[in-house]
C-alpha cells in the first residue's frame, strides 16, 4: 500500500479541480476577450497582459507574505481569472496604471486580506472595478468607439504602447460614449427614448459588440456563448442568470410599458453594459454567491433588480458592479435563512410525522 | 410502477463492467479460517467450542448474547485450532475476538440440521428465530441482524417489503450476479420473509444498469402477483434504505426513526437468499459472494467465500496485483472502509474487496473551499456539507450538528463532487465519534460526581451515627450515676 490507511471514504473522486474549474471559466471568458482585443486593437492588448500580469504578481507577492505555498496557489488560476474578470470591464484605452491599480485593489484588497481564495466576501474584480470608478472617474468613463485592428483608424504597435505606457491619447477627439451613458444624459435633458436611442443603439451592433464600451462586455453573443458553455460544463447552474436577467427584464418591460418615452425597454438593458457578463460571470462567481439553489434565486433577483435601479434612478449609467457588491454583502445572509430542508425533517427541523404512525410505535 | 425522485445524488463511475460479465465461482477451501465472534451490530457472541475440538459443517461455533446479536457457525468441518484474538476486518487493524479453524476437507454436515417441511405453515415469529439461530444478518453492509428486523411487525403497522438490489456502489457486481444466477432462490427467500412480516405488498428495487438481474427477478417473480420489480435510475446513494424507500414510496423516513415508521422493511437480496437457505436447507451463514475487482487486480472476478477466509487467498485465486495498489478496500469505493492489510478475514457483511490504483481513488492535495455549493447540490439528505465541515474545522462541533451532522448518512456525495477535494466525510466521522467521546466523558462525570456524593453522604452518616451512639452511650451513663428515682 502507498498510502496511510486509516482515512474515510469515499475512494474515488470526480474528474474535477479548482484548477479545471478556473482554467474552464478563463476559457468561457476568451471569445468574448479576444473579440475585445481585435476591436479596440493594440492597447486594449496591452491593458489585458498589464492587468492579468500585475494580478498574479500581486497574489504570488501576498502568499509569500502570509508563508502559503506559492505555486500550488498560482497554479489554481483564480488570480489570473480576477485579472482577466477585471480587464473585461475596464475602459480598453485606459493607461496601464488603472490596470495595476485595479490589481492591487483586487488582489490584495479584494481577495488576500480576508484570506485568499474562498474566504473573500466581495467579488474582488468588481471592488476593483468601484473602487477605481470612485477615484479616477475621468479615466474610468472615457470609452472609444471600435477600431477594429486593420482597419485605417487603428492605431499600430506603437501607437498603442503610447496610448497605454505614454501619455494615453487626445480624449476629446477620440472617446465616445457608451450607450447607456448616452442615453442616461439625452433623457437627463428630456429627450423622448426614441430620440436619445436613435444614434446609439443598433441592436446588430450590440449582439455583435462593435459599440463603445469596456474590453471585453460589448459583445453580447460572444458573453453569451462562454456562459451557455459553463452551464454545459456545470461550472455554474441556471438560477443566478436566470433569476438575474429575469428580474431585471422584467422591471424594465414593465416600466417601458407604462411610459414608453421615458425608460428604455428590456431589449436595450439585456445588450449594453455588462448586463450579460454580470449574469453569467461575475455574479455566478461561486465564492461570493449563495450556496443554495433557493438563495441563487433570491440573489440573482436582487442583483437584477438593483442593476435596473441603479440604471435608471442613481446618478451612474451603469450599475452592474455596484448591485452586485450589494448583493454580496447579503450573500452570508441569504445562505444563513435559505438552507435546504433535511432529509427526514419539517421546515423548523423536527422529525417528520406520519398520521400518528410514530406515536403508535412508541 | 410510479418512483418518486430523491434530493441531490450524484454519478459516479460505476466501472462495473470489470466484473459484471463474471460468473460466480467458488474459491477454494483456505488452509486456514479466522471466524471473528463480531460480525454484526449488537453484543459478540460467545464461544461454545474450545481449543482442539473437531468441529463439523454448520455447528454452532459462538451463540448471541442478547435482543441484537448473531451467532457463529463453522464455515467447514476441522479443528478448532484456538479461540483468541486475530486482526480485524477493520480499519484499524486491531484485534478482536476470533476463532481459528482448521479445515480437514471432509465437508461433514453437523447432524440434525433439519429444514421445516413447509416454511409457510410455520409461525411467523418462528420463521425469525430460524433466522436468528442461522447468524443471518444483513449482507449489504449494514450487518443488522435480520431477525430483528423480521420482528418488527410486532411493534409497527407493516405494509410492505422492500427488497434492496439497488447495488449503488461502483465496482460491485456480486448482487447483480447472484440476482441473475439464483433468482428463483432468492424469489423464494423474499415470499418466507413476507411472509413472517406478514406484509401483502413486496417491491424489488434493481438499478437500471442491471438489465439482465432485472429480467432474471422478473422471470422468477412471475408466480406472485404480490412481488414487484422496480426498475430504479442509476444513481447514487440509490442502495441507501431511506432513499429507496423514498423513491418507492414518495415518502422520507421521519429523522432518527425507522422505515418501519413509515410501515416498510427493507432487506438485501443476499440476505433473502441466505434466508432461503435456512429455511428450506437448514443451513445457517456459512458463506457469502464478493466482488473482488479494482484496476490492481489482474483478474476482476465474483467470487463466493466461506466466512473467515484470508483477504489474500481471494487476492491470489484473482491472480495477484499488477501494480502496488494505491489503496486496499473493503465495500464499495464510496463507503467502503480501508484494510490494514490482506491476513484480515472476511466477514458475513463485506461484499467487495477493491485494490485501487492511484488513478482510480483520484483527488489531489486538499484545496480551501470556494463555496461553489456542490456539496450542497449533491447531498441526498439536504445539508450543507461545506458549513459542517467549516464549523468542525473551528471546533465547533454544535455548530455542525445545527446543520445536520447526525442526519448526515456519510455517503461520500459531497467529497466525491468537491472541487477543493476536502475530505468532507472525514470530518464528519471525525466529529461523530469527538461528540460520542465527549458525551461519555459527561457521562462518566456527572457519574463520579453522583458516587463522590453519595459516598460523603454515607460517610457522614454513619459520622452521625457514631455520634448519636456516643451520645446515648454517655447519657445512659450519667443515667446510671444518677440517682435512682429520677427517672420515674
Amino acid at each position: 500500500m502507498t498510502e496511510a490507511t486509516l482515512f474515510s471514504g469515499p475512494h474515488a473522486h470526480d474528474a474535477i479541480s479548482l484548477r479545471r474549474t478556473m482554467l474552464l471559466v478563463i476559457l468561457a471568458l476568451l471569445p468574448a476577450t479576444l473579440f475585445g482585443v481585435s476591436i479596440y486593437g493594440w492597447p486594449a492588448l496591452n491593458l489585458l497582459l498589464v492587468t492579468v500580469i500585475a494580478c498574479v504578481v500581486a497574489e504570488a507577492a501576498c502568499l509569500r507574505l502570509a508563508g502559503k505555498p506559492v505555486a500550488i496557489f498560482l497554479l489554481d488560476g483564480s488570480a489570473a481569472l480576477t485579472g482577466l474578470l477585471l480587464a473585461m470591464t475596464l475602459p480598453p484605452w485606459a493607461p496601464w496604471w488603472i490596470g495595476v491599480t485595479g490589481a492591487l485593489i483586487a488582489i490584495v484588497l479584494g481577495k488576500q486580506v480576508f484570506g485568499g481564495i474562498g474566504q473573500n466576501l466581495f467579488n474582488p474584480a468588481m471592488v476593483a472595478r468601484v473602487a477605481l470608478l470612485v477615484a479616477f472617474p475621468l479615466q474610468m468613463t472615457t470609452f472609444v468607439a471600435p477600431r477594429p485592428l486593420s482597419s485605417a483608424g487603428a492605431p499600430d504597435f506603437l501607437q498603442g504602447l503610447t496610448i497605454t505606457f505614454g501619455g494615453g491619447f487626445q480624449v476629446d477627439a477620440m472617446s465616445s460614449a457608451t450607450t447607456l451613458s448616452y442615453v442616461k444624459t439625452e433623457l437627463g435633458r428630456h429627450t423622448p427614448l426614441d430620440a436619445a436611442l436613435a444614434p446609439v443603439f443598433n441592436l446588430m451592433q450590440h449582439l455583435a459588440g462593435f459599440i463603445p464600451g469596456s474590453l471585453g462586455e460589448t459583445s453580447a453573443v460572444f458573453v453569451l456563448l462562454g456562459g451557455l458553455f459553463l452551464l454545459a460544463r456545470r461550472i455554474i447552474t441556471w438560477h443566478i442568470p436566470v433569476a438575474m436577467l429575469a428580474s431585471l427584464l422584467l422591471l424594465a418591460t414593465l416600466l417601458h410599458g407604462l411610459h414608453p418615452d421615458t425608460f428604455p425597454g428590456p431589449l436595450v438593458h439585456l445588450v449594453s453594459g455588462a448586463t450579460l457578463l454580470g449574469a453569467f460571470f461575475i455574479a455566478t462567481d461561486l465564492v461570493t454567491s449563495p450556496v443554495t439553489a433557493k438563495g441563487q434565486l433570491l440573489f440573482g433577483a436582487g442583483c437584477g433588480a438593483l442593476v435596473y435601479i441603479i440604471r435608471t434612478w442613481a446618478s451612474y449609467p451603469e450599475g452592474v458592479a455596484f448591485a452586485i457588491l450589494l448583493m454580496n454583502a447579503l450573500t452570508p445572509l441569504i445562505d444563513h435563512y435559505l438552507r435546504p430542508r433535511v432529509y427526514g425533517r419539517d421546515r423548523k427541523g423536527e422529525p417528520l410525522v406520519y398520521d400518528g404512525q410514530r406515536e403508535q410505535a412508541e | 410502477m410510479k418512483l418518486f425522485r430523491i434530493k441531490g445524488g450524484i454519478h459516479p463511475q460505476d466501472r462495473k463492467q470489470l466484473t459484471a460479465g463474471k460468473a460466480i465461482e467458488d474459491l477454494p477451501l483456505p488452509a486456514l479460517l479466522h471466524i471473528p465472534l463480531q460480525q454484526h451490530i449488537g453484543s459478540p457472541a460467545a464461544p461454545v467450542v474450545h481449543r482442539g475440538e473437531l468441529v463439523r459443517k454448520g455447528q454452532l461455533l459462538a451463540h448471541s448474547q442478547g435482543a441484537i446479536s448473531a451467532p457463529v457457525h463453522a464455515p467447514t468441518s476441522g479443528r478448532v485450532m484456538g479461540v483468541g484474538n486475530y486482526p480485524a476486518h477493520h480499519a484499524s487493524g486491531l484485534s478482536v475476538p476470533t476463532i481459528t479453524l482448521k479445515p480437514d476437507g471432509a465437508e461433514r454436515w453437523v447432524a440434525g440440521a433439519s429444514p421445516p417441511a413447509d416454511p409457510f405453515r410455520l409461525e411467523p415469529a418462528e420463521i425469525a428465530t430460524r433466522v436468528a439461530a442461522a447468524g443471518i444478518v444483513g449482507m449489504g453492509g449494514a450487518t443488522f441482524p435480520s431477525a430483528v428486523k423480521l420482528n418488527l411487525r410486532t411493534r409497527y403497522t407493516l405494509q410492505t417489503l422492500v427488497v434492496n438490489g439497488a447495488e449503488c456502489e461502483p465496482y460491485l457486481t456480486c448482487d447483480d450476479r447472484l440476482m441473475q444466477e439464483q433468482a428463483a432462490e432468492i424469489i423464494d427467500g423474499i415470499r418466507i420473509m413476507a411472509y413472517a412480516l406478514g406484509v401483502e405488498n413486496v417491491v424489488i428495487g434493481i438499478e437500471n444498469n442491471k438489465p439482465a438481474a432485472q429480467s432474471a427477478m422478473q422471470a422468477a417473480a412471475q408466480a406472485y402477483p404480490e412481488i414487484r420489480i422496480a426498475r430504479l435510475p442509476a444513481r447514487y446513494p440509490m442502495g441507501s434504505e431511506k432513499h429507496l424507500v423514498q423513491t418507492l414510496t414518495g415518502r422520507e423516513t421521519p429523522a432518527r426513526g425507522l422505515t418501519a415508521d413509515i410501515g416498510v422493511v427493507v432487506h438485501n437480496v443476499a440476505t433473502a437468499f441466505a434466508v432461503h437457505d435456512a429455511l428450506r436447507h437448514g443451513r445457517p451463514l456459512l458463506s457469502r459472494v464478493v466482488t473482488v475487482s479494482g484496476g490492481a487486480i489482474r483478474t476482476p472476478n465474483n467470487l463466493r467465500v466461506l466466512i473467515g477466509t484470508p483477504v489474500s487467498d481471494l487476492l491470489e485465486y484473482c491472480g495477484g496485483y499488477t501494480s502496488t495498489p494505491a489503496r486496499l478496500i473493503s465495500g464499495g469505493p464510496m463507503m467502503g472502509q480501508p484494510l490494514p492489510g490482506t491476513r484480515v478475514p472476511m466477514v458475513k457483511g463485506s461484499n467487495g474487496i477493491l485494490a485501487l490504483t492511484r488513478k482510480e481513488t483520484g483527488g489531489d492535495t486538499a484545496m480551501p473551499c470556494i463555496r461553489c455549493g456542490s456539496c450542497v447540490n449533491a447531498c441526498p439528505c439536504g445539508l450543507v456539507p461545506l458549513e459542517m465541515a467549516s464549523f468542525i474545522r473551528s471546533g465547533n462541533l454544535e455548530g455542525a450538528v445545527g446543520f445536520g451532522l447526525l442526519d448526515c448518512i456519510a455517503c461520500g456525495s459531497c467529497a466525491y463532487v468537491c472541487p477543493s477535494n476536502i475530505r468532507l466525510v472525514q470530518y464528519f466521522n471525525y466529529a461523530r465519534g469527538e461528540l460520542t467521546a465527549r458525551q461519555r466523558a459527561e457521562h462518566r462525570q456527572t457519574e463520579t460526581r453522583r458516587l463522590a456524593e453519595q459516598r460523603s453522604l454515607r460517610i457522614e452518616k454513619q459520622k452521625q451515627a457514631r455520634r448519636e451512639a456516643l451520645a446515648r452511650r454517655k447519657s445512659a451513663a450519667n443515667n446510671r450515676r444518677a440517682p435512682a428515682g429520677v427517672e420515674s
